[in-house]
């Protein structure tokens, strides 16, 4: 929900005395009635936020920093070595890591730092495992070493310093090229020191006086002004900057989160994309305008390579791209012209301390992330199924009658929210007496119906001596401070409101316990949870969030800001398994997020519109975020903001099926919008799509599992698997489900045809409704009516699903299976069944699921058993297996592990070449074959 | 046999099935109406009932969905189209979709939609059997009652109704006079309207004069209207709490318009009538805003003598308030029809300008008596004008929070329980049930705006109920409430239920 509401809050309250609100009334009309898109005034451009301006100000090509060889320390594990900075002869500490699973770690940190320089905790797994770093050659020029096999070298150049990584002849990627690195050493600040000031500073400033007179004069280094805001900045200037260049690279992804395409532009001469966690009103698409959470993790892609580049830093953050042909540094070839793309990173504050994932495979970047920050977190499967949220239902009756419509409309849902109205005066962790009064009649009424609920829990808290949560928080010193060191206030949904110190692991715990059933009083085993507002959201802080001199601990708001909303999240996650005893796996929705967050659960894109723009936009925000490693991505079905015409409407549910997190949302004062609103024949295509989503659960399951265990993400670019594909580089508006479904929703008003491009050269894609083959390798011209979702199995592949769509996921958990099996050209197909209970950890710590593969090779299907250590028993069983790209056989004979064979009936339908087989009727966890004889 | 079953059947549909306790339980696949049973006989194929296909019996209800139309799977989920019967014995039968068999979730209440899900379901048909009897045999108790209330109401109406029209007729002869003063205006301007300079100036010093008279008897005449505005409840008295509406009247600014302030304001006393009323309405006259239409503003009869000729204003005025009344057509005939009389170009105009118009042409001699009654006649008051005994009242229901506050035919509006000003939910619109039922609904719009929405609107959904109350409000969706109201005037002839339900027990 965006900032505008508190205008109306504060009206409200104003009511009395009338004269006021009548006053207000007018203010507001004012102020409201130009505002289409977001207030950009109310937040910083680069040119605004200094350190921003400061660094890129920095002029490439002088770079004074240099590598004293001579400090050179090689260990096991890492290599350190001194860096000078020959303006100011302030030092650095360069550290070098060879990473396990072909990485690179750099950190610089001031040598000798006035005060310690915040490192980012709690975001890596664990210590990344290191291996060996060889020296190869030193020579005063600077040093070689190795990066182990395929001649991988880092060559460390000393003056000007600089790094390359490179691969035989290549260059992969190199580090302060541009000479753009630098490094805002901590100073003391000349209005309070004393005379003594330190030798360090004064040997520095006889070392190079003019330059360092120049440094101290530039403006809003100590106090900066934005708005009605100022930032006291006690520590003055801290900002640190580095360019990285990527030569042969002309494709650039990630950095989320912006309302932007999925191949990132280059920000030559304009703002750089901006990574600062904010609760932006009606954001506006198609810019480098910070939103809500941010992943600083770039991807490059070419038909060569892929490679990432991981800044670890939670403070303000502003990426530049540029790009241009540069001359080929291939020394062995003949100079050549050859793209290259170049990248700059700007924080302000905290170290430089960049992981560099060398690939060279998407999956293998993927892979590397994915060791360092840990995977996407394996949802309860129900989770996975339709969410019905708004802002707000209004009351018990409410929400029963909503879940009544679903079964009178025979649409399936699992989830019905409560946003914040469901409070007692936005106390989270309370239910509002008058409309709530009954909170575990009601959840009881959702069990009965085998549904849940999801709770907002906002981190924001009511300042308010009758508010338990408040008083506990505030009597253990757990809220964040200001900078004078009192409780920090602002206002937020509740009025004045004190925000949890979420840094502090105490704090977390103690927020953790109170989701325990006896704390969260009305709660209920069905109930889950939304954090919103994360980011965190302050309506009347600067850019709508914590002033930068709040204090955590010792810590700077500045220095953690990014990091806030993934603690947030962390605590809330852990507060579901510990009420569980640890067996239940948590669900949690989360607004702000940051590199790590996909552990503790789902995000969203926020705050959106009722535009065909914005469901255009969901696509590539999801993808970029699933490149990062948050795969549980979804956009407000519907759109948050303004009113849907149905066909938008119809549209947005058939994209949302097919996207991870499937969640219809509306804003308060929008017109109600469930499903069956908009006459019988919209309802009937919203509960196509819907029961499509439903249908496809087992496949969707699936990939979480494995997102879980790899890191790959669900909901994929068509560059991840065809990667030498170059048309596909820049393709945003289809995409691939796992490998085996390409989906090509339709976002356009009014389409009558879609034009979908079908990867793959000499494979074959079916439609996966009417079964149609398409070859690979080319743009399809589909013609579209309302009821269309454009979708596609591709050849080769086997999508087991279920066909018995029920009132929620849960009803449907014993029903038997569907093998859609889609043959390749060479007539052969491949998947992957997932079944476990859906909803505890013992598919992890007991092994309890059934994974099995299903091939279909030389006329022979046969299911077999991935994973022979675990163990589970289902009910669902295999009714019927489609066989699409099939001949008529002459016979189906079903062959089961006990030994009996049977002869099954099945039907061929010429016009489509679908073959289906009627009721094996095995268990879908036993291994089966059958035989076609043709 | 077939006989029996059809009878056995219509009763089952008829009687909300009493206990049934002696029917004989007649074999059938399970999910399969007794209607249908006829199609489903074990010694045969089975021929889909779309006729697509034929399969052996034993394929019925085998887990696996062979027909298109889901007819061999009526009693499981293998179909996705299918449906399933549910007996019901002791309630009333009915069908649900094949996937809520054995989904865990109890459907039918005789529980037989889960017969392998692990679900243990009551058999809840005979309690919800006595149940819906209990409810159908009190409504019709209400519905009897309620139609005999409805007549005496119509009784009423057609009472007030003929009193009224008298009333009318006495006031129509007496209209007479203003009749009168009007066409003595109308000479007033055609004569001003003579270029000599002379004759202008004198006629400027007659319509001087004359204006000196119109605006006391103007001020007599908003005076008049105020208080009929003012009496919500139409007991011909103003008071505090009547007042109090107006918060706009608060003498010192704070604000709020206290008991004592309005007491205050009615010089000392609880409550006044219109003649007392007259004495305390300098005191109020500068602040108070209409509530049905804008105030003339009060420096309309001070401004340059061109303009204030009546026809001149009365056209100013006509043209200034399209946005106010929807009649597109007022001010369409205005100007080629002069010598229409004053009544017929009353009859054109809506009701604000009508209102002006009066107060311009003397309106205070008209006693407001004829206006509102006038108005009260103009109303659709149902078929036998069984809701006229709503018009001039004013039901409350307080929930939580609010206090809401339905006057039929006039206004909808909300209060805060605990103080804060009144919001507008909606004025009169228009009956608008359904075509077949258009009295069942009434509709009330142009309430106070919302926030990036619509004005406010209020649809208030009319039952039979022996009591006149408001029952419960709701807010369906930002801004659109929804109310529910019962009245005996919507109470339709009872059938001879009565009878009916006596018969079976």
């Amino acid at each position: 929900m965006g900032f505008i509401r508190i205008l109306i809050e504060l009206s409200l309250i104003c009511m009395n005395p009338p004269r006021m609100s009548c006053l207000l009334a007018v203010w507001l009309a004012v102020v409201l009635s130009g505002i289409q898109a977001v207030d950009r005034s109310n937040f910083k451009t680069c040119i605004q936020s200094s350190f921003c301006k400061r660094m890129r100000d920095v002029v490439p090509g002088h770079s004074p920093y240099r590598a004293l060889l001579e400090t050179l320390e090689l260990s096991n594990t890492r290599l350190t070595l001194q860096l000078i900075n020959d303006n100011n002869k302030v030092r650095l500490l360069l550290e070098l890591y060879r990473l396990q699973g072909n990485m690179t770690r750099l950190k610089i940190n001031e040598l000798k730092p006035l005060r310690p320089r915040f490192e980012v905790p709690d975001v890596l797994i664990a210590d990344p495992p290191t291996e060996p770093l060889s020296l190869v050659s030193q020579d005063e020029g600077g040093v070689v070493l190795s990066l182990g096999a395929d001649a991988r070298h880092l060559v460390v150049s000393a003056r000007p310093f600089r790094l390359d990584i490179v691969e035989g002849p290549h260059v992969l990627l190199s580090v302060n090229s541009r000479g753009l690195l630098a490094f805002e050493h901590q100073r003391p600040r000349k209005d309070t020191s004393s005379e003594n000031d330190s030798e360090e500073v004064e040997a520095e400033e006889d070392a190079e006086d003019q330059n360092y007179e120049k440094e101290e004069d530039q403006a809003d280094m100590w106090e900066e002004t934005f708005k009605s805001h100022t930032d006291s900045k006690p520590n003055g200037p801290t900002a640190i900057s580095m360019d990285f260049s990527l030569p042969g690279v002309e494709h650039v992804y990630g950095i989320p989160e912006h309302a932007e395409n999925l191949r990132l532009k280059t920000t030559d001469g304009h703002d750089p994309y901006r990574l600062y966690n904010l609760d932006v009103f009606q954001y506006e698409l198609y810019n480098p305008m910070a939103l809500y959470g941010s992943v600083p993790v770039l991807l490059s892609h070419s038909t060569q390579r892929t490679m990432g580049i991981f800044w670890l830093n939670a403070a303000e953050t502003w990426v530049d791209i540029s790009s241009k042909a540069a001359e080929n540094t291939d020394s062995v070839q003949a100079p050549s012209k050859v793209a290259q793309t170049d990248v700059r990173w700007i924080s302000e504050s905290g170290i430089i301390d960049v992981f560099i994932m060398l690939g060279p495979k998407p999956t293998d970047v993927f892979a590397q992330y994915a060791s360092l920050t840990g995977t996407q977190s394996f949802p309860p499967l129900f989770a996975l199924g339709y969410h019905q949220c708004r802002w707000n239902y209004k009351d018990q009756e409410d929400v029963r009658s909503v879940d009544q419509g679903f079964d009178d409309h025979d649409i399936p849902y699992d989830f019905i929210w409560l946003d914040i109205e469901h409070a007692d005066g936005k106390r989270y962790f309370t239910w509002d007496p008058a409309h709530f009064s009954q909170p575990r009649e009601m959840l009881q009424g959702l069990v009965d119906k085998r549904r849940k609920m999801v709770a907002i829990v906002d981190p924001h808290i009511k300042v308010d001596s009758g508010y338990r949560v408040h008083k506990e928080i505030r009597s253990k010193n757990l809220y964040v401070k200001n900078k004078d060191g009192g409780d920090y206030e602002g206002w937020c949904w509740p009025g004045t409101s004190g925000y949890p110190d979420f840094t502090n692991p105490e704090m977390r715990s103690w927020w953790a316990s109170m989701f325990a059933y006896d704390q969260y009083e009305g709660s209920m085993e069905n109930l889950y949870i939304w954090n919103d507002m994360n980011e965190p959201s302050v309506f009347n802080g600067p850019e709508v969030t914590m002033h930068k001199d709040a204090l955590h601990g010792s810590w700077e708001h500045r220095d953690i800001h990014n990091l806030y909303g993934l603690y947030v999240q962390m605590a809330t996650a852990d507060g579901l398994i510990q009420r569980s005893g640890g067996v239940e796996r948590p669900f949690v929705l989360a607004r702000a997020f940051f590199a790590g967050s996909q552990r503790y659960g789902a995000v969203w894109t926020g705050d959106n519109a009722a535009e065909w723009s914005h469901l255009k936009i969901s696509i590539p925000m999801c993808l970029s975020l699933g490149l990062v490693g948050i795969s549980f991505c979804g956009a407000d079905v519907g759109g948050f903001f303004k009113s849907p015409s149905s066909e938008l409407l119809v549209r947005w549910y058939q994209t949302g099926a097919y996207q991870p997190f499937f969640r219809a949302h509306a804003h308060l004062d929008t017109p109600r919008r469930e499903p069956w609103l908009f006459g019988p024949e919209n309802t009937a295509l919203i509960r196509e799509a819907v029961r499509q989503r439903y249908a496809l659960l087992p496949y969707w399951y699936l990939l979480f599992y494995k997102a879980h265990g790899t890191g790959q993400p669900v909901m994929r670019p068509l560059w991840v698997e065809y990667p030498e594909d170059v048309t596909t580089f820049t393709i945003d508006d289809e995409y691939l489900l796992g490998r085996d479904l390409l989906v090509h929703p339709v976002t356009d008003e009014g389409s009558k045809e879609v034009t979908v491009y079908l990867p793959g050269t000499g494979g074959v894609w079916y439609d996966a409704f009417t079964f149609q083959r398409h070859e690979g390798g080319q743009n399809l011209y589909v013609p579209v009516t309302m009821s269309s979702i454009p979708v596609f199995q591709r050849g080769g592949s086997i999508i087991p699903r279920k066909n018995r769509i029920r009132r929620s996921s849960s009803c449907m958990e014993k029903d038997p299976y569907t093998l859609y099996v889609a043959l390749s050209p060479q007539g052969t197909a491949e998947g992957e069944l997932y079944i476990d209970d859906g909803h505890t950890f013992n598919y992890e710590q007991k092994k309890q699921f059934v994974h099995r593969r299903f091939i279909f090779a030389d006329s022979t299907l046969s299911s077999s058993n991935i994973s022979p250590d675990s163990q589970f028993s289902t009910a669902s069983w295999v009714e019927r297996v489609l066989i699409l790209g099939a001949h008529k056989p002459s016979s189906v004979t079903l062959k089961t592990s006990g030994g009996s064979v049977a002869s099954l009936e099945f039907d061929f339908d010429e016009a489509t070449s679908v073959l289906t087989v009627h009721k094996p009727g095995v268990n879908a966890g036993a291994d089966w074959t059958l035989l076609f004889q043709w | 046999m077939q006989h029996n079953v059809n009878w056995l059947q219509a009763l089952l549909v008829l009687s909300l099935s009493v206990t049934l306790g002696w029917t004989v339980e007649v074999q059938r696949p399970r999910g399969v109406p007794l209607t249908k049973r006829q199609f489903y006989d074990e010694a045969k194929p089975f021929t889909c009932l779309d006729g697509s296909r034929t399969i052996p019996f034993d394929r019925v209800n085998d887990d696996y969905c062979d027909c298109k139309d889901g007819s061999d799977e009526p009693g499981t989920a293998a179909c996705p189209n299918g449906s399933f019967h549910c007996t019901n014995a002791g309630y009333r039968p009915t069908f649900i979709p094949s996937s809520r068999i054995n989904d865990g979730i109890c459907d039918c209440c005789d529980g037989t939609d889960e017969y392998n899900s692990g679900a243990s379901c009551q058999n809840t048909c005979k309690e919800l059997g006595r149940k819906e009897r209990e409810a159908l045999q009190k409504l019709a108790e209400i519905t009897k009652e309620g139609f005999l209330l409805k007549q005496q109401l119509i009784e009423e109406a057609k009472k007030g109704q003929q009193e009224k029209q008298s009333r009318l007729s006495e006031l129509q002869d007496s209209r007479k006079g203003h009749e009168d003063k009007v066409e003595a205006l109308r000479t007033v301007k055609e004569t001003a309207e003579q270029p000599e300079k002379e004759a202008k100036e004198r006629h400027l010093k007659a319509w001087e004069e004359h204006k000196a008279a119109l605006r006391l008897e103007k001020e007599k005449a908003k005076m008049a209207e105020v208080f009929l505005e003012l009496d919500d409840n139409a007991d011909g008295f103003v008071d505090v709490s009547e007042l109090q509406t107006h918060q706009e009247l608060d003498p010192d600014g704070d604000g709020t318009l206290t008991d004592t302030e309005a007491q205050g304001l009615l010089g000392g006393a609880h409550k006044v009538d219109s003649t007392e009323f007259m004495n305390m309405w300098s005191n109020m006259k500068e602040k108070y805003v209409s509530e049905v239409c804008p105030p003339t503003p009060s420096s309309d009869l001070d401004k340059d003598p061109d303009s204030v000729y009546p026809e001149d204003d009365l056209d100013e005025d006509a043209a200034g308030e399209d946005d106010e009344d929807d009649d597109d057509d007022d001010d369409r005939d205005d100007d080629d029809d002069k010598v229409i009389s004053p009544l017929q170009v009353l009859e054109k105009l809506s009701v604000c300008e009508r209102e002006r118009w009066c107060l311009l042409c003397n309106a205070a001699l008209l006693p407001f008596s004829f206006r509102a009654l006038e108005k009260e006649i103009s109303f659709d008051f149902g078929p036998s004008s069984e809701f006229a005994y709503l018009y001039s009242q004013c039901y409350e229901l307080t929930t939580n929070e609010y206090i809401y506050r339905l006057c039929p035919f006039n206004r909808v509006s909300q209060k805060p329980k605990y103080g804060g000003s009144e919001t507008s939910l909606g004025s009169w619109g228009s009956w608008s049930g359904p075509e077949d039922n258009k009295y069942s609904v009434m509709k009330y719009e142009h309430g106070m705006g919302c926030w990036q929405g619509p004005n406010r609107s209020t649809t208030v959904k009319l039952t039979c109920g022996k009591e006149t109350a408001v029952v419960s409000t709701s807010e369906p969706s930002r801004c659109e409430y929804l109310m529910e109201f019962t009245t005996p005037a919507v109470c339709l002839e009872p059938p001879n239920i009565d009878t009916q339900v006596h018969d079976e027990f």
